[in-house]
């Protein structure tokens, strides 16, 4: 998993109150046996004029021009604004996954689904939940500053504005840790490798019949 | 202290554990195929890992393969996403590797279960996983295997160990001899049919007593296979001669001095006298007979002599319920004698009945018979290749279709209908796999689980019927 220090990123406001998980991503792209390329299907439904389905070349489809992300301004956005309860509905990780392969780093919105939430961190996401106050604020300046960036820092906490004013934010202490270090489940364990390669060597020496390597 | 089986293997794998409880084991062995493993091997290239040890992968194809029309490889197969998991597997085998891989028409290639025994891949003492739930199989031999979700099977290709935390363990002990006609499955739909599809949650089941003993491997596969279906992750057999005469010899097993080192091992995996279990169960195998499920959960259950329940039979007011939607599903009305119910299709195959012997047992019933004219399909899927030459060599495969059935390409095949093998909407079958799931082996189908033998009586009869009258 990526590891999430600190970004300074432009912001996509997606003004929008419980954005779900069918709509991050649409249920006819779940058949795939990937874990990557939903990128190009995210938000199809919002972001496409056409009816999308697995195996389009998108640069064939007819994009959405009102939509937030196909706005030349938001280009290159590693930041979504959002408004309450994004990623409510499917405890799949496809929407994490379509989030993060677009380039999206964090998500800042005043609440998150739960399982989406949870699936987020799994997947090197960092979902920011802030005071509805301090979040209209952001609607209001990223909607009225074209080139409009926040710098978000993980370790101290805090999403600082361009004018300077900083927002803390609470994050679980070892959800915290996980994203700092880059450690999914997998991180986790790999910290134990060498406990892990000891095991081995020594399973090896006494059974080494289960380490049969041919045929 | 006197450890259980489970507390050895346990034991024997146990790398770390963390205050709550949660501990790393080490994975000896990793079955791998095509459905639950794309995913994971996107997850380790998405991250820039690498398998911790290919050495440890068994790999096949299985739950999508078709069961005929070989000769055309893969454009035989109509299912784009079917195709896509067949390429897919292959493709992440030749970049990464494996210990053995049996692709789609490979003489070896099979459904995983049957392949792991079949090759000498499972060994007692190992952990066995696959992304599968059906791998608590393996634990015929002594292993502790169970199955694993799609972020596990990443988990263990990245880091060779799982995540646990320890179960409670249950001793089913199996006393007295099955009688002629009634085997394994029958033992085992009779277990789940006493303690329930939830009877064993939270458990690592040891099975024992003379009649485990006295079961071939074949049958201990049946058994530890429906232990996922008595709710326990994970069942398992104490190593004896049978295990070990099981094994000498076969392709991955070990050989020389190193069999005879393994051996030794190997027959210190039973628990120890007086050891302690957090339940027990005791069953009389001299009492169990043929059995046959009338529901839509394995627990559905009951003698071929029995008739299907009523709702009002049951006083738990959400039992009774679930009993009234299950038989308005299957289309049964209460009362009716199992052996009234009559059959569209028939299924031999699966994990848990398409072995050798399971094979056998059928043909015996068949022979010289023919299938009832009411019965549309009748199929025998081999659970490998190398079953279905074994079964060719000795002649089964003429008797099955002298009598009607269609002799099969190996492969999961009806058991779950993700190839072209499935039942049409109100189609009911008897069927030697190990879930009657609606729509399990096709939107609205019938399932009724059944050993092979009464499988076969079934096709002949057209309905269910005892198979010991026709023994």
């Amino acid at each position: 998993m990526r590891k999430f220090t600190q970004l300074e990123a432009l912001v996509a406001p997606l003004d929008r109150a419980n954005v779900d998980t069918d709509a991050i991503i649409p249920k006819q792209f779940l058949k795939s046996i990937k874990k990557s390329g939903f990128g190009q299907n995210l938000f199809d439904e919002w972001r496409y004029l056409d009816h999308g389905e697995p195996g389009q070349d998108p640069a064939m489809r007819l994009p959405n021009p009102d939509f937030v992300l196909n706005q030349p301004r938001y280009r290159g956005a590693a930041i979504l604004l959002t408004r309450d309860n994004f990623g409510c509905g499917s405890s799949r990780e496809h929407a994490p996954w379509a989030l993060e392969d677009y380039g999206l780093r964090a998500l800042i919105g005043t609440s998150f689904g739960d399982i989406f939430y949870n699936n987020c961190f799994k997947n090197g996401l960092l979902p920011i939940r802030l005071a509805k106050v301090e979040v209209d604020a952001l609607f209001d300046q990223a909607l009225h500053a074209p080139g409009y960036k926040l710098r978000i820092n993980l370790e101290t906490q805090s999403v600082t504005r361009p004018d300077g004013k900083a927002l803390a934010f609470e994050v679980d202490a070892f959800r915290k840790f996980c994203l700092l270090n880059g450690y999914d489940d997998i991180g986790l364990t790999l910290r134990h490798a060498d406990k892990i390669r000891e095991f081995e060597a020594v399973r090896r020496i006494e059974q080494p019949w289960l380490f049969s390597e041919s045929k | 202290m006197p450890k259980t089986l489970y507390d050895k293997l346990w034991d024997d794998h146990l790398i770390r554990q963390e205050a709550d409880g949660t501990a790393l084991l080490y994975i000896d062995r990793h079955l791998v195929h095509e459905v639950t493993s794309p995913q994971a091997f996107e997850g380790l290239k998405l991250s820039a890992r690498r398998p911790w040890r290919v050495g440890s992968i068994v790999a096949t194809a299985d739950h999508n393969t078709p069961t005929k029309g070989w000769e055309k490889g893969l454009e035989g197969i109509a299912d784009e996403t079917s195709r896509l998991q067949l390429q897919t597997l292959d493709s992440n085998i030749r970049e990464y590797g494996a210990l053995a891989y049996y692709p789609f028409r490979d003489p070896r290639q099979g459904i995983v279960h049957v392949i792991g025994p079949e090759q000498g891949a499972t060994l007692p003492g190992m952990t066995v996983v696959c992304g599968d739930s059906h791998t608590s199989t393996h634990g015929a031999f002594a292993c502790l295997a169970h199955g694993i979700g799609t972020s596990e099977v990443e988990h263990v290709l990245a880091t060779q160990c799982l995540l646990q935390k320890k179960s409670k363990s249950m001793s089913v002990e199996v006393n007295g001899l099955l009688g002629r006609g009634v085997s394994a499955k029958d033992l085992a739909l009779a277990l789940i049919g006493k303690i329930g599809t939830a009877g064993g949650t939270g458990y690592a089941m040891e099975f024992s007593g003379s009649a485990i003993r006295a079961l071939s491997m074949e049958g201990r596969m049946t058994l530890c296979n429906m232990a996922i279906e008595a709710g326990a992750r994970a069942g398992m057999i104490a190593v004896d001669d049978t295990t070990i005469d099981y094994l000498r010899g076969r392709p991955l097993a070990p050989a020389g001095e190193q069999w005879e080192r393994a051996v030794a091992v190997w027959r210190h995996l039973k628990s120890d006298p007086g050891a302690h279990f957090d339940a027990v169960v005791l069953l009389d195998a001299g009492q169990i007979v043929p059995q046959v499920t009338w529901g839509t959960s394995p627990e559905m259950v009951t003698d071929i002599a029995g008739a299907v329940p009523a709702p009002e039979d049951f006083a738990d007011p959400v039992k009774a319920e679930g009993v009234a939607r299950a038989l308005q599903y299957m289309g049964l009305a209460p009362r009716t004698p199992m052996t009234a119910i009559k059959l569209d299709k028939v299924f031999i195959g699966s994990c848990t009945n398409s072995r050798i012997e399971d094979l056998r047992a059928a043909a015996a019933v068949v022979r010289g018979r023919r299938v009832a004219a009411n019965v549309k399909l009748a199929l025998v899927v081999p659970g490998s290749g190398p079953v279905k030459r074994q079964a060719e060599a000795e002649g089964l495969d003429k008797i099955f279709v002298a009598a009607g059935f269609e002799w099969r390409e190996p492969g999961c095949s009806m058991c779950l209908a993700m190839n072209d093998d499935r039942l049409e909407p109100g189609e009911r079958c008897a069927s030697t796999s190990n879930r009657n799931f609606e729509g399990r082996q096709g939107n609205g189908g019938r399932t009724h689980l059944v050993s092979p033998q009464m499988a076969a009586a079934a096709a002949i009869a057209g309905h269910f019927a005892d198979v010991r009258v026709l023994l």
